[in-house]
């Protein structure tokens, strides 16, 4: 199906990227809204900076439309084609490992994992929870970046190895969540919301379709496995696991 | 102008070295490990450049237009709100525009969250259209904006961010058990896409600049959390809209039924 669209050739692409640019319109509607509504009613001031917010908004609109695009050409079918061929191989390690360099390697660059982590070191630093040096908070942003990329990494082993046995979802979640509270009560107060926010970093814009067409692609081609049940919960795990992992570290240090 | 062209090859840069480790890993798979090309790999390579090409465009009109603004609304907005309030007490009140604002940011980002977009298009595909791809939007933009409301109320309030995850988290494996099972994975998904590219600057900006202007908040100590409150919300609110859609449907069902007994 992919194939015959792309023969269809320069017209068809066009019509879709129109399309695309519609819905990406409707998609950022909402957020000049708000910006508009806070601006002029509530703030009353002039919008600063016209031209360049124009020319800013042209780019939203034309790269969320490009990006669309792009998921159901690309970044889907690239997912399914790695999941069908790693199922028909039917080695459970390597597909194991796969999972597990996918998810410490698309978080241990994430720039909001970085700004994140650098912001918890200097709390640390102030309450005097570390060193107040500089290389001493550069250790400890360092250290909770590997220890996030772990988690994730071994978040998507689990999911993976979910979606293998067929396991039902919401045991994990709920065991993980009371596994969180259970661990909020002993970790430092300190480190206790760079923790929870740190589970909400780890997924972004590529690695997310990623991992998604992975589960899916998974489990559409395992027999006996339901894609709406087991294909999904991949990015629960990721933003489960990385709270612990923090907490954890936090004891420990 | 030539200004505009060097933060677009930054941009695209630092993009490309963010997805470089997965790019590394796939490689080394496809070719380690299946030693096979994946099929149409020309469509997806295109696609793939697509992606990238897009998301750093994306990037650039955020840091050229949306981030600005909305970094300084929020920190306006909270100013204001703090200069209108007494100085000796903080009274939750007060900061009523602060929660909307809140609310309404929350919603609008969330709604044009590309990670959410994939998500939701994926959720049609595998359900048959069952989950509509808008609808599963709305509930978790709804659920972000209640989420970040009530985190900007607990930055005003000072109270222990722990009680209010702990609650969430009660309240979400509670329904959990009145759901369909269906529902429940993607359910839990709709949490951890929620807080991607454009959702969190908005919303550390907003949670810094409250911590700063209500006296008696430090920002290291009582800006976080929001992330957090963001992403157990639409867990919350994706279970409520299945919870409730099931609910209507059995009653349309029992009234049908009851309509042509007699």
């Amino acid at each position: 199906m992919q194939h015959t669209r792309e023969e269809q050739g320069l017209p068809r692409f066009a019509l879709a990227m129109a399309k695309q640019t519609l819905g990406a319109l409707r998609d950022l509607a909402p957020i000049f809204a708000v910006i508009v509504f806070f601006q002029i009613v509530v703030l009353q001031q002039p919008f600063p900076d016209m031209a360049n917010v124009l020319v800013g908004l042209a780019c939203v609109v034309l790269g969320l439309a490009l990006f669309v695009q792009g998921l159901e050409s690309g970044l889907f079918p690239l997912g399914e084609a790695l999941a069908q061929g790693m199922a028909r191989k039917g080695s459970a390690t390597a597909l194991l490992a796969l999972a597990f360099c996918l998810g410490f390697g698309a978080t241990v660059a994430e720039p909001a994992l970085i700004a994140v982590a650098a912001e918890g070191a200097e709390v640390a630093a102030e309450a005097q929870f570390i060193g107040d040096s500089q290389a001493a908070q550069d250790r400890y942003a360092l250290e909770v970046r590997l220890v996030v990329a772990v988690a994730v990494g071994i978040a998507i082993v689990l999911g993976v190895l979910r979606i293998l046995m067929g396991w039902p979802i919401h045991r994990f979640i709920i065991a993980g969540y009371v596994l969180v509270m259970a661990m909020t009560l002993f970790a430092p107060d300190e480190i206790v919301g760079v923790a929870y926010d740190s589970g909400g970093v780890t997924t972004s814009t590529i690695t997310v379709p990623l991992i998604t067409a992975l589960g899916v692609g998974l489990a559409s081609t395992i027999r006996g496995r339901n894609p709406m049940l087991d294909g999904f919960g991949l990015i629960a795990f990721a933003s489960l696991t990385p709270m612990i992992g923090v907490l954890g570290y936090g004891m420990v240090v | 102008m030539l200004e505009f062209w060097t933060d677009i090859g930054e941009t695209l840069l630092s993009t490309l070295r963010d997805v470089a480790p997965i790019v590394v890993i796939l490689v080394v798979f496809q070719v380690g490990v299946l030693r096979r090309r994946p099929p149409n790999i020309r469509g997806i390579a295109t696609g793939s450049v697509m992606v990238l090409l897009g998301l750093a465009l994306f990037l650039i009109g955020l840091e050229q237009a949306l981030f600005p603004i909305g970094e300084t609304m929020a920190r306006q907005l909270t100013e204001k709100a703090a200069a209108g309030a007494l100085l000796d007490a903080v009274r939750w009140q007060d900061y009523w525009v602060v929660y909307l604002f809140a609310a309404a940011i929350g919603f609008a980002t969330t709604v044009a969250e590309p990670a959410l977009i994939a998500v939701a298009l994926k959720a049609r595909e595998v359900s048959g259209g069952a989950v509509s791809a808008w609808g599963l939007r709305i509930a978790v933009a709804a659920g972000v904006a209640v989420g970040v409301s009530l985190g900007s109320f607990r930055i005003v309030t000072g109270t222990a961010l722990p009680w209010y995850i702990v609650a969430a988290y009660a309240v979400v494996i509670v329904m959990t058990y009145f759901s369909r099972r269906t529902i429940i994975p993607l359910a839990y998904d709709s949490g951890g896409v929620t807080t991607s590219t454009v959702t969190v600057p908005v919303v550390a900006a907003l949670g810094l600049g409250l911590a700063a202007n209500v006296p008696g908040r430090s920002p290291l100590i009582d800006g976080f959390g929001l992330i957090a409150f963001a992403s157990v919300f639409p867990i919350i609110s994706v279970l409520g809209y299945a919870i409730v859609a099931d609910r209507v449907e059995r009653w349309g069902a029992r009234k049908d039924r009851q309509e042509v007994e007699p």
